[in-house]
């Protein structure tokens, strides 16, 4: 057991989850390779997609990952900062609409 | 400004601690010499095919003090090519029809016999001549301030190093105000005609990435240049070409002291293109020291690692026919121009 549950280096392991199911990995890699093709969306909108939400789900590998990937690709840190607002502002705006339904409920039980 | 590696006494001005470090650490079991990859892939050794390009360092003294200078140029150095030199230099070229000559430095500018080599290297029927400013030389003193015209009259292709279209990363790669002037420098070019369509005179532009990463795809940085370049500064230019930061001099400082070395070895050696060994500069490519020597590129050159051709391995026993029978020499930082689609003078390969 490592003293810490994220290492670094684990990131470089990713390839070797293929270790314990072989086929169903393979399968995944070569989908998540095909996703990140340039598409209708260009690789590196693909890739900002790709750090906002490494932020919004909290994964420090991906966003390493990601912003070194994005920075590949020509961003700026002003273009990933700006990507990390709109991962926040969802996770934000996901907490306050839900306002609305606490504003049902207490009216609801409100004379 | 910064100083070189040299004037500030700096262990890594030395070739020999350069070497120390990328044939040790973490290349002593973790990661496969760049020698021994060849080899799993067949390709070992390298050999040049035919010499195309005749790389001409005329000094290493710069008007810039770059954080990644491979060369570790900048205003201290005095190293500088005798016009003596350059004479051979149109001699080989001449004798050899070698096509290509591509002119380096530090700033090859500041060379004081620069103009008239260009105009002899003409007079010889030279096809092309690459000219690698760094643009704000053109800025830098007065004397300096026709070069667009002389670039002009001569027919030089023109490649400059521009690391971003924006302030912030260029500055931090190349010194404080260098991407302003960049931009002055490269609308005095436009105004020569150099990279406007229909011209005939070339201008491209060179993307080093201003840190531990790698360059992105060629083509999609290159349009986004275009466009930024254009609508900020009405700037045109032909080509983008994408060079890998190779672990060498002040590169290699900089990913020492930033602790970045060892996971940027790792990145270079998980790209490690086999497709891009084909197009490595080292095999159509010579490069020649300020004092004459021969090397298989200007990295090499860099790390005193001439040719392995001990009777030709100079201007003044140049033997095309034993250099052309030579092995390149290879190190860890040949894996700077196999990583992903490749690495050359004139970008990607692969």
């Amino acid at each position: 057991m490592s003293d810490t549950y994220y290492n670094p280096r684990d990131l470089k392991k990713f390839g070797e989850i293929a270790e314990f199911e072989p086929k169903l990995a393979e399968k995944f890699f070569d989908w998540y390779g095909e996703v990140f093709k340039e598409g209708a969306l260009t690789v590196r909108e693909k890739s900002l997609i790709a750090l906002a939400v490494a932020h919004a789900i909290q994964c420090p590998y991906c966003i390493d990952a990601y912003t070194e990937d994005a920075m590949q690709k020509g961003a700026n840190e002003k273009m990933m900062m700006e990507a990390v607002h709109v991962s926040g502002a969802i996770r934000g705006g996901a907490s306050m609409v839900h306002g609305v339904q606490m504003m049902n409920k207490a009216k609801k039980l409100s004379m | 400004m910064i100083k070189s590696l040299k004037a500030r006494s700096n262990d890594l001005s030395l070739s020999s601690n350069q070497l120390e470090i990328l044939d040790n650490g973490i290349f002593k079991e973790e990661l496969p010499k760049f020698k021994n990859k060849l080899k799993s892939t067949t390709q070992y050794p390298l050999r040049p095919s035919q010499l195309e390009i005749f790389q001409i360092n005329v000094g290493y003294m710069c008007n810039q003090v770059c954080k990644h200078c491979h060369v570790d140029a900048g205003p201290d150095r005095k190293e500088i090519m005798t016009k003596e030199n350059l004479q051979k230099c149109i001699e080989i070229v001449k004798k050899y029809n070698i096509p290509t000559i591509d002119l380096t430095g530090g700033a090859p500018e500041m060379n004081p016999n620069f103009r008239w080599f260009v105009e002899e290297a003409i007079e010889a029927g030279v096809e092309e001549i690459i000219v690698r400013s760094n643009l704000t030389i053109i800025k830098a003193n007065k004397k300096y301030e026709d070069l667009p015209s002389f670039f002009k009259e001569n027919n030089v292709r023109v490649v400059s190093s521009l690391p971003y279209y924006q302030a912030s990363k260029t500055d931090s790669q190349r010194g404080d105000g260098v991407f302003s002037k960049s931009i002055e420098a490269l609308k005095m070019l436009n105004k020569e005609g150099y990279g406007v369509k229909g011209s005939g005179l070339f201008l491209d532009l060179v993307y080093n990435p201003a840190g531990a990463f790698l360059p992105g795809d060629q083509a999609q940085l290159e349009g986004e240049f275009k466009r930024n370049l254009k609508s900020d500064f009405n700037i045109d230019f032909n080509q983008l070409f994408t060079i890998t930061n190779l672990p060498i001099s002040r590169f290699l400082e900089y990913l020492i002291a930033s602790g970045n070395y060892e996971d940027y070895m790792e990145k270079l050696v998980s790209a490690f293109n086999p497709a891009a060994v084909d197009g490595v500069m080292c095999k159509n490519t010579i490069s020649v020291g300020w004092d004459g020597k021969l090397f298989d590129c200007d990295f090499n050159q860099m790390l005193d690692l001439p040719v392995d051709k001990a009777n030709s391995n100079h201007l003044d026993t140049f033997d095309l026919d034993d250099l052309m029978d030579r092995e390149i020499r290879v190190s860890q930082h040949c894996y700077g121009c196999t990583a992903g689609a490749g690495s050359s003078c004139q970008g990607a390969v692969a």
